[in-house]
């Protein structure tokens, strides 16, 4: 049993991802001459071989080994850095990745692909590289076991200087077998003349026991360079008793030269875990398993500072308050009150340093983005570059992963539909290479991402023409700008001419904008045709607070996502527009907004039942306006949601629950929710009465 | 208690040898480059180096040469970890006044095993 080094693997499989991400972007900037980039490239791949290793993950050694020496070579400058070179580097580095994660999975992976870019590292190297590894390992065996050896160690006089002790090495000889050591002292100057820092002895040792020759050539194997070392055979002349008494203790000692008196409790330890090691083994690798799910975050240490220290002013803050409440009198309610107010400070920044742990960088999401430019100018044969602005904005780790996917849909796009063929740009007088833009910014309590391109812009006429035929528009239908942009997120719509294998993968745009609907998000078009476009995603910072209007119908309190609220206004009357039913229109400028009562929608009491009386707050989503009628508008908070479905199960209508201050629950309204709902009771209420004419109707024939 | 000063570039190496030497009783302290390396040891004495080869900042040749022109560094045994085997970059180590090498792939009982040719 060893050392159990298992608990690594998680730190070490992040590691690699770290180093395989650094590996391509520095390959994507790899200029000729860079040698500080080709060293860290050929770091990463070295601490992901040297870790690999370690682990038995055999796959990824050898491969890598194939990586680092193409890479040691360009280190050493024996190998020009070209194109064909980086693309393979590139390739290898999917494959790296590839290998990793099967290893981290216990699963297959694509061994076509590996196998292809391991034969092309391979023909890169040309081919003698591979066979000279393997002999090393072949001559070992070859050596011979002897009863023991005469080791004659002169060392030279400088030893010391290399931080070598014979001492040490005699100890460790001594692990082997018997030991019996003469030291010469022929070579000791006189007292006057003895420099302290030489080393003036020879040794005559003499090691009995069943012993390797290589054995004891290694313990030597640091200072063989520094000394004359003699090693003669004993025949076996000695008596046979002594080696047959050995071997068993012998054997033990060679496999396990490790542990010595010292530390008996390690040897102990390692004994017990000895016989339950399967078990113990399978334990280990199913936590680790575990472990990757969750995942991790990596948090820098100021910020676990400063939480450590907001902790502690929490804690003063409690103590005082608790010794105030021990015997209270009115006269301590100023002092109760300056103690609410500083828990209250107290309070609101630990919340925003636990915030700022979920934060991290959006260069996180973006590191994909210049290898996907990168190959999708490959692929699409037109000139390209990428510019990435505002990566240090931050942005909450969970928001950051389900980002990730509609973005690389967006970027593509961009690349595929919006920038055209080198020789027509060059034809309208823009530069030959097209630009991508990416660009995050904070915009009040929100996170804007911008993906821009310089390219042929959205032609409204076409997407105008499309929509038509597939009969999302009526022919004659006027719209606006935004209108017909908003057409590009309409399921089944798709502007290119043919469905390339680029942006066409049967992931539409519609996708795109459920996903960041998903995470509480908008999306926005700016186009101009002949100069470009830009998709604007508008994502709130964090999944777990947000900015609500609390409003009140009856007796209950509900909270309104405040990105989702245009405006609120008190009821004009003259505005309002009974159309037939229950419908209510309210004129809202040019506008015409339903309203929804909420009062009707969750059937609950309120004395506020007149239009006239009550507020309005016009909320938008998927484009659709409606006014939400309630009774009284309230505080503007951050409110921490508590999943519904979790606690409860889900409810239409409500996206989440929060406790107020008073220790009440209040309903998360959801938007969109609402929104369909409200259409599907309408649409439903018109087919009942549809249905009811008809079979009146029926009844009159 | 011996004291060892490990530096390597990875985190997760850095972790295993830091480990394996506290199992076996070693006091560890840890450096991620050569440079930070050579401020530890001008703070503090050791009794072992172990130090990667490949590092930014600066490199674990150059940690070697730095630390032996330090007097209470002189005789202080430092061994390379390394995954190159090749006797030129041992004969590189040995210039630079390194004690010996370790190869990795890094294996823990060998790790303890050769550390006793230079340390109690």
């Amino acid at each position: 049993m060893s050392v159990d080094l298992s608990q690594f693997i998680p730190s070490f499989l992040e590691e690699s991802f770290e180093g395989l991400e650094l590996m391509e972007s520095g390959l994507l900037n790899l200029q000729p001459g860079d040698n500080e980039t080709i060293h860290s490239i050929f770091r990463a791949a070295h601490s992901i071989k040297g870790g690999a290793g370690t682990f038995g993950f055999d796959s990824v050694t050898d491969f890598t080994h194939l990586v680092e020496t193409l890479l040691d070579e360009m280190r050493d400058g024996r190998r020009e850095v070209t194109n064909a070179d980086t693309e393979i580097l590139l390739e290898s580095v999917d494959c790296m990745r590839l290998l990793i994660e099967a290893a981290r999975d216990e699963s297959d992976y694509d061994t076509e692909k590996v196998a292809q870019t391991s034969s092309r590292l391979a023909q890169t190297l040309g081919n003698e590289q591979l066979t000279s590894d393997e002999n090393v390992s072949v001559d070992k065996v070859g050596s011979e076991s002897a009863t023991g050896f005469n080791i004659k160690f002169v060392p030279e006089h400088s030893l010391a200087k290399t931080g070598n002790d014979p001492l040490f090495l005699f100890s460790a000889l001594a692990e082997l077998g018997s030991l019996t050591i003469h030291a010469n002292t022929n070579e000791l100057p006189a007292l006057m003349d003895i420099d302290a820092q030489e080393l003036y002895l020879s040794w005559q040792l003499t090691l009995i026991g069943e012993v390797d020759e290589e054995e004891v050539k290694e313990i030597f194997e640091w200072v063989e360079d520094e000394c004359l070392l003699e090693l003669t055979p004993i025949d076996n002349k000695l008596p046979q008793e002594k080696t047959e008494n050995e071997p068993t203790f012998q054997q033990e000692n060679t496999t396990a030269p490790a542990i010595d008196e010292t530390t008996p409790q390690i040897q102990e330890s390692q004994i017990a875990a000895a016989n339950p090691k399967s078990a113990d083994e399978k334990a280990t690798v199913s936590k680790t398993k575990a472990k990757t799910e969750v995942g991790s975050i990596r948090v820098g240490v100021d910020k676990v500072d400063s939480l450590i220290n907001l902790v502690g002013e929490l804690v003063i803050t409690q103590s005082m308050l608790s010794e105030l409440g021990n015997d209270f009198v009115m006269e301590k309610v100023e002092r109760l009150n300056s103690g609410l107010e500083q828990l209250l400070q107290n309070t609101k920044e630990l919340q925003e340093s636990v915030m700022r742990i979920r934060m991290l960088p959006i260069s996180f999401a973006f590191s994909r983005f210049p290898r996907l430019v990168h190959d999708l100018a490959v692929k699409t044969g037109k000139a390209m570059e990428l510019v990435i602005k505002g990566e240090q904005t931050e942005l909450d780790k969970t928001v950051m992963e389900q980002i990730g996917d509609p973005l690389v849909h967006l970027v593509r796009n961009a690349a595929d539909h919006g920038i055209e063929a080198s020789d027509i740009r060059v034809a309208q007088g823009k530069p030959e290479k097209g630009t991508i833009s990416l660009d995050a910014y904070h915009q009040g309590g929100n996170i804007v991402i911008e993906i821009n391109d310089d390219g042929a812009g959205i032609n409204r006429e076409s997407v105008l023409a499309k929509a038509v035929d597939k009969g999302l528009i009526d022919a004659n239908a006027t719209l606006t700008d935004s209108q017909v942009y908003d057409l590009l997120f309409e399921p089944g719509f798709s502007t290119a001419a043919e469905i390339t294998d680029i942006s066409g993968r049967g992931v539409g745009m519609d996708v795109v904008k459920r996903n960041i609907q998903a995470l509480g998000g908008r999306i926005q078009v700016e186009s101009t045709l002949g100069k470009g476009s830009t998709f604007k995603v508008n994502l709130p910072l964090t999944l777990a607070i947000l900015d609500g209007q609390l409003v009140k119908v009856g007796s209950e309190t509900y909270i309104i996502p405040l990105i989702a609220i245009v405006e609120s206004l008190q009821i004009d009357n003259k505005l309002i527009n009974r159309v037939s039913g229950d419908m209510v229109l309210y004129r809202l400028r040019d506008d015409n907004v339903p309203v929804l009562p909420i009062y009707q929608l969750f059937d609950l009491e309120t004395e506020c039942i007149e239009i006239d009386n009550a507020l309005l707050v016009v909320v938008e989503a998927d484009g659709q306006k409606v006014g939400l009628m309630v009774d009284d508008l309230l505080a503007q908070q951050q409110v921490v949601i508590k999943s519904l479905k979790d606690n409860y199960q889900q409810v239409a209508g409500i996206s989440g629950a929060t406790i107020l201050g008073d220790g009440s629950v209040a309903m998360i309204l959801d938007i969109p929710g609402m929104i369909s709902m409200a259409l599907e009771k309408a649409q439903y209420a018109q087919k009942f009465k549809n249905g009811g004419d008809s079979v009146k109707a029926e009844v009159c024939i | 208690m011996t004291k060892v000063l490990v530096v390597d570039d990875s985190n997760s190496i850095r972790d295993m040898v830091s480990f394996t030497l506290k199992s076996a009783g070693y006091q560890t302290v840890e450096a991620k480059d050569g440079r930070e390396g050579l401020s530890k040891a001008q703070m503090d004495g050791f009794d072992l180096v172990i130090s990667d080869v490949n590092m930014p900042n600066m490199d674990g040749i150059s940690l070697c040469t730095e630390l032996r022109k330090l007097a209470a560094f002189k005789f202080t045994p430092i061994l390379m970890l390394t995954t190159e085997s090749s006797t030129d970059m041992k004969m590189r180590g040995k210039a630079a006044g390194a004690t010996g090498w370790l190869v990795k792939p890094f294996n823990p009982e060998k790790l303890l095993a050769t550390i006793k040719r230079v340390v109690k």
